[in-house]
């Protein structure tokens, strides 16, 4: 992997916790999070994407979602030419409420300049955007569990017994990563997963 | 230069569902044989709950021969392409997609083998659909009763008999057929959720039951039972109570000593002999050629690729493919008609994040033939399914059921309530099999060696349809007793890849319109045995998997028992 990160540091860069439900966090209704360094985006980029979801796409660009760095870039410079014609500024620079009327352009697909369309690409960062805030922290979104604590997910179970299937049960959440679990060290993993854990 | 390995009694392609299973009876007979795996073993700690990796990534990404070759889906034969699949339904690896299936094991009932005699004698003639290519089964249910009974007994099925030697147990299905004795297991254990969904079953008076599963409900085989942990769809099971074929009939065929394992290894042609019989199989491990000859050669892929590995082994006496010179290969496919869900939102939590897709509850009042069709506009039906199973990921993508946007502030809030109030049905269909849907070599697209990827040809016609939209009002009416404030019906879609893919090599006693007769050889080429889902001529309401496991039992069964016969 060419990023390096502990599990601590990340938590410690988690400094926006609250954002971590971000596309642009826009899309998750969030705040806009200080930027931070990226692999596989640029500055402005990561900007645009934001946060937690953000830092999961950043990885995965260099990975996992490799084939689809290409339609980032372009489709955020997209996003950006859009953002300017409609308001004169860059998306990150823009008021929620501005943002908010861009990414309706993009889903409805009025939005111009996208390859194939600005509502694929809407889509495809809304995808990455769910997968990034609610997978396993270990792929770097997820921010100490804010995601799966949003949902009131409860979190990592190997075992799991009737009681705590009933309707009104209300497990502890178990903030575990399965990368936490020693019977499965070793074993097979995603492609390039390896985020220097 | 292709390095001649020596000959073995049997090949089998594959070592998944079917082959997987075909190889116990086959070594217990002490014949050798040669399993050829594209995967690899896999062992529990491989099998992390990883939603993403899981559900998202196509797990495991080790040895993945199927994701190169994924098939191309039009709808008809004057459509375009339609955009082509990320990722193969099924996986590579020894115990194949038993693996991370969600393991119902389903009977057929008996009114999917005499789909056109019983639909004759109910309703006449008339009611069979125009285009359909739809044959009974060369045998009914009670043939291959015994087989199902062997399979469920070595892979270890948990479920509810509803019918024992024609003794009805309203606890289990009654519209089964006559099984002989009961589970080796009790069922997998119900949720409150799902006991309040067979309640308002009942308040309509339907009979609802616990469904089949190749899962431990108990201690089995010095298996453990399953502990309900919630990462059993597309997951493996990291403490072996999923029965897939790699902790159970694999082993134990590899403890007689006549089992071979070769895993990675890509098939590439079977090839036949100077009479036209198979005289084994070429295969690529690790840049290699090898040439495994066999006096008998089991494929047992999944039905895309046994189709196509029938179609790329052209040769002089079979130059339009192996036992294809009545054209039959690839003709009467069907998927399963799996679209067309119903989702419903609930005004309070269902506690849906743990358990599997197998710990559920059905109902099958409107599959089939089990209800009078004579007032409607179709034949068949549908098994109506609900369960316990959620994860984060799919759980925050849920539909908004109108109520909120599909992102932004509002969106937060609306998920933030409603993550765990809103569930999902399964509704499997019949699906008839039609002149116009079949599989047959894409005329462009090729996998990385150069052969040419399967295509499949094929969407729901009107019958299809018609059964989509009654098996969804059924949905939604038991959704609405059991308290839902609102439902959605999803699109039925079209006939794309699947993990419920059935014919191409269809079994009859005609070989003007079957490949294999009705043990499962190959008319033309009576040496070659086909295992799987292909096979089937009629798709049932139900999970395949079981079905296409007795079946492969049975055609087993059928080369040991005659090996000097069909064997050479």
């Amino acid at each position: 992997m060419n990023r390096s990160w502990s599990r601590r540091e990340m938590l410690k860069r988690a400094a926006a916790v609250g954002a971590v439900t971000a596309v642009p966090s826009s899309v998750l209704g969030q705040p806009n999070a200080a930027a931070e360094s990226y692999a596989n985006l640029n500055a402005a980029e990561a900007r645009t994407l934001e946060a937690g979801a953000a830092r999961y796409i950043d990885r995965a660009l260099g990975d996992a979602l490799a084939a689809w760095r290409a339609a980032y870039a372009n489709g955020l410079a997209a996003v950006d030419a859009h953002a300017r014609k409609s308001n004169g500024k860059i998306f990150a620079e823009l008021q929620p409420t501005e943002q908010d009327a861009v990414l309706r352009d993009l889903e409805r697909n009025v939005a111009t300049g996208f390859a194939p369309s600005a509502a694929a690409f809407f889509e495809l960062v809304l995808g990455h955007t769910l997968e990034g805030t609610f997978s396993d922290p270990h792929y770097g979104g997820n921010r100490d569990f804010a995601g799966w604590e949003m949902l009131g997910y409860p979190g990592l179970r190997l075992a799991v017994t009737a009681e705590q299937q009933r309707m009104t049960a209300q497990p502890e959440m178990t903030r575990l990563s399965a990368y936490d679990l020693p019977m499965f060290e070793g074993g097979a993993h995603d492609a390039g997963d390896d985020h220097g854990r | 230069m292709a390095v001649r390995l020596d000959k073995t009694d049997v090949v089998v392609i594959g070592l998944g569902g079917a082959g997987g299973v075909a190889v116990e009876p086959l070594t217990a007979a002490g014949l050798d044989v040669v399993g050829l795996e594209a995967g690899t073993w896999l062992a529990p700690k491989d099998f992390a709950p990883d939603e993403l990796r899981n559900n998202y990534r196509g797990w495991p990404q080790a040895a993945q021969k199927a994701n190169r070759e994924i098939p191309v889906h039009r709808p008809n034969a004057g459509a375009p392409d339609s955009p082509r699949a990320l990722i193969h339904p099924m996986m590579n690896g020894v115990g194949g997609t038993t693996l991370h299936y969600w393991a119902q094991s389903w009977r057929l009932n008996p009114w999917d083998f005499r789909v056109v005699a019983e639909t004759r004698r109910r309703y006449g003639a008339a009611r069979v659909p125009a285009g359909s290519t739809v044959e009974d089964w060369p045998f009914g249910l009670d043939e291959l009763e015994s087989y199902y009974d062997k399979v469920e007994y070595a892979l270890g099925v948990s479920g509810q008999a509803g019918n024992v030697n024609g003794t009805l147990d309203p606890r289990g299905n009654v519209f089964e057929g006559p099984r002989s004795r009961a589970y080796p297991m009790p069922p997998l254990r119900g949720t409150e959720f799902t006991d309040s969904m067979g309640e308002a079953a009942r308040r309509l008076g339907w009979r609802p039951f616990p469904g089949p599963a190749a899962i431990n409900s108990e201690l089995y085989q010095n298996r453990s039972p399953c502990l309900y942990h919630g990462f059993c769809s597309r997951g493996g099971c990291h403490v072996s109570a999923k029965g897939s074929t790699a902790v159970s009939t694999i082993p134990r065929a590899q403890a007689t000593g006549h089992l071979d394992v070769v895993t990675e290894a890509h098939v590439t042609r079977i090839d036949v002999d100077a009479d036209g019989r198979a005289a084994g199989v070429q295969y690529l491990k690790n840049g290699e050629t090898y040439v495994q000859p066999a006096g008998a050669v089991l494929l047992a892929c999944y039905t895309y690729e046994n189709s196509r590995v029938l179609l790329l082994s052209s040769s002089d006496a079979f130059p339009r493919g192996l036992a294809n010179n009545r054209g039959q290969v690839g003709k009467h496919y069907m998927s399963h008609n799996q679209g067309g869900a119903v989702l419903a939102l609930f005004p309070h939590k269902l506690n849906r994040w743990y358990g599997l897709p197998a710990q559920g509850v059905a109902v099958d009042e409107w599959a089939d033939d089990n209800f009078d069709h004579a007032e409607l506009d179709f034949i068949g039906g549908g098994n109506l399914w609900v369960y316990s199973d959620q994860r984060p990921i799919a759980a925050a993508s849920m539909p908004t059921f109108g109520r909120a946007p599909r992102w932004g502030s509002e969106w937060k809030a609306f998920v933030m309530a409603n993550a765990d109030r809103w569930v999902n049905s399964y509704l499997q269909k019949t699906t008839l099999p039609y002149e116009d849907n079949y599989l047959d070599l894409h005329p462009t697209v090729k996998d990385p060696l150069g052969f040419p990827v399967c295509r499949v040809t094929a969407d729901y016609k009107d019958n299809e349809k018609r059964v989509a939209v009654f098996a969804q009002d059924k949905m939604e009416q038991w959704f609405r007793e059991a308290g839902a404030i609102a439902t959605i019906r999803a699109p039925i879609g079209t006939m794309g890849v699947t993990t419920h893919a059935y014919g191409g090599t269809r079994m009859g006693d005609d070989p003007a319109t079957n490949v294999v007769d009705r043990w499962g050889f190959a008319h033309e080429v009576p040496n070659l045995g086909v295992l799987g889902a292909s096979v089937m001529g009629t798709s049932g309401a139900r999970n395949p998997t079981l079905t296409a496991q007795a079946l492969a039992w049975r055609t087993a069964d059928r080369l040991a028992k005659n090996w000097k016969q069909i064997g050479t």
